[in-house]
């Protein structure tokens, strides 16, 4: 087991619908104990490339290569749970594989899920949900962490003590953590690396820690403590964008700051 | 056959020859039917159950042109189309509608197939709405490896089986085959077709398969409790359908439907007062 070897590697791995391009030309890797945050706008492909990246979806072309008996942690947006199945989150839990009864019962402390054992995973809030999610994941042992957009329906304060939990999962446990952020602005402060995905990566950094000066607690709100940071864009392209309607709308897709529009 | 209500005779009915095989042959299919079941309500499957049912009456045809036994003509046909539903069923859109057609159109031709070939006007009756009086002691093995077989099946995907209806991404994110654990489930769904033509009939398959399943919903927090209170729920309409039929002289098969709805309706009255009292 080396330790430069990363964890999952893609060459050029593109996806095509009939005509459609989803993704093309995509070179990602992560290795151990790296932290990387996805981002991009609605349909760009970042759900997507996650799929790719589990193994659920396979690429129309280009390559993709997992570390020999590697153990992912997915953490999905949602679960279909339909309101026909009954499933109690303890249920839920032990569906995972070879997970002891103490590290279930480790996960479920320090992830805070305890009092949720006998709930219905149907009647749970979205925090809740990510949590138990979470604990599902983590009880698998993972070498990797993959979180698709897990801070969707959470409140700042909540968010940053999810970032705050997954830092101190990856010190600890020595996972790597690759997560999509439904911001395209705000990451985890705590990333090693943030890619901006549109269909391609159309830029690559790592984020600015933002100070603690008052202007941008406006920002950030009260209770982050640092676990949030700005990523600034650095575009040398554009995509065409179509502002008509309510389409391609997305509310945290400003056109100011850093991006030269030229195609 | 006259009967003295709320005699101890009831007992003696159970008992008697042809009234206990059906019982046993309809537990038989309730013990497959209740898990079986669960799933298509889970993944709303109940168009690809009626898909496959309503095509067995192609089977019926070939067993009836090829001189095969009606249930081998079943299982043959119901397999095929249960294989080529599961290839299909990822690549097409509109699958509903696809799958309504083909169910469709292959009884009608099965059923202009068998008006041809059986000469004689056969009675077809006993193909659409079964025929669980006349089960032989064949008939009985049959269903009971049938249904064995399905359940075995089951039980050995369980958990793959669970996980890829939650969520496919996660089943596959752990190493779970999503499509294989879907062509178990179309797999056992043929052989279960197959097993339960003859005894409630290729119309009330995917009744016998649902009904049960969504009435044990109201008392499950488990998907397991909900498997096991589904059969507890189909061997109680196989026996009040039983009953049914003998003291209402009403038609076997679709007297256990009866009963299976009968007892979704109570079970949802239930689950109403519940939501009151509480």
């Amino acid at each position: 087991m080396t330790l430069t070897e990363p964890l999952i590697s893609t060459q050029d791995v593109c996806l095509h619908y009939g005509d459609d391009v989803v993704l093309h030309d995509i070179n990602f890797s992560v290795s151990e104990r790296e932290i990387v945050t996805l981002l991009g706008p609605n349909g760009s492909g970042k759900s997507t490339f996650l799929r790719i990246l589990i193994g659920a979806l396979k690429p129309t072309g280009g390559q993709i290569n997992h570390r020999n008996g590697l153990r992912i942690g997915y953490v999905p947006q949602r679960l279909s749970v339909d309101a026909n199945m009954p499933m109690t989150v303890d249920r839920f839990l032990k569906l995972g594989k070879r997970s002891r009864k103490q590290t279930k019962e480790k996960w479920v402390e320090q992830v805070g899920v305890g009092n949720l054992l006998s709930s219905q995973v149907s009647h749970l809030s979205g925090g809740q949900l990510q949590r138990v999610m979470l604990t599902q994941a983590l009880m698998a042992d993972p070498h990797v962490l993959i979180l698709d957009e897990a801070t969707q329906g959470l409140d700042q304060p909540g968010e940053a003590s999810f970032y705050r939990l997954i830092e101190q999962v990856r010190n600890e446990q020595g996972c790597a953590v690759v997560l999509v952020s439904h911001d395209l602005h705000v990451v985890m402060s705590a990333s090693d690396r943030v890619i901006c995905l549109n269909g391609h990566v159309c830029c690559e950094g790592a984020p600015t820690i933002v100070s603690a000066a008052p202007e941008y607690r406006a920002l950030f709100g009260l209770g982050t403590e640092g676990a949030l940071a700005l990523y600034r864009h650095d575009h040398d392209h554009t995509h065409d964008h179509n502002h008509d309607g309510a389409q391609n709308r997305d509310a945290n897709h400003k056109h100011d700051r850093d991006h030269d529009h030229k195609h | 056959m006259r009967l003295r209500p709320f005699s101890p005779t009831l007992l003696l009915i159970m008992l008697d020859d042809f009234m206990f095989r059906a019982f046993l042959a309809g537990c038989g299919l309730a013990l497959a039917a209740g898990p079986l079941g669960c799933f298509v309500v889970w993944r709303r499957m109940a168009y690809f159950g009626d898909a496959i049912s309503h095509a067995a009456l192609l089977g019926v045809a070939l067993s009836l042109g090829f001189s095969l036994s009606p249930f081998i003509g079943v299982l043959v046909v119901a397999v095929i189309v249960a294989y080529g539903i599961a290839r299909l069923s990822g690549r097409l859109f509109a699958v509903d509608t696809l799958l309504g057609v083909a169910a469709h159109v292959s009884l009608a031709l099965g059923l202009v197939a068998v008006s041809k070939l059986s000469g004689v006007r056969l009675d077809l009756s006993s193909y659409l709405f079964g025929d669980i009086l006349a089960v032989t002691r064949g008939d009985i093995v049959i269903v009971w490896a049938g249904s064995l077989l399905t359940v075995a099946l089951l039980i050995w995907r369980w958990v793959p089986l669970l996980t890829s209806t939650l969520n496919p991404d996660l089943a596959a994110a752990s190493g779970h085959k999503v499509e294989r654990e879907q062509m178990v489930l179309m797999m056992s769904l043929a052989v279960l077709v197959a097993v339960a033509i003859k005894l409630v009939g290729a119309l009330l398959i995917t009744a016998i398969l649902i009904i049960p399943a969504a009435a044990a919903r109201v008392f499950s927090k488990t998907p397991e409790q909900m498997a096991v209170i589904a059969i507890v729920i189909g061997v109680a309409s196989v026996g009040s359908g039983l009953l049914l039929s003998l003291y209402a002289d009403t038609p076997s098969g679709p007297s256990i439907v009866v009963a299976a709805g009968i007892y979704f309706i109570l079970a949802n009255a239930v689950m109403a007062s519940r939501r009151q009292t509480v």
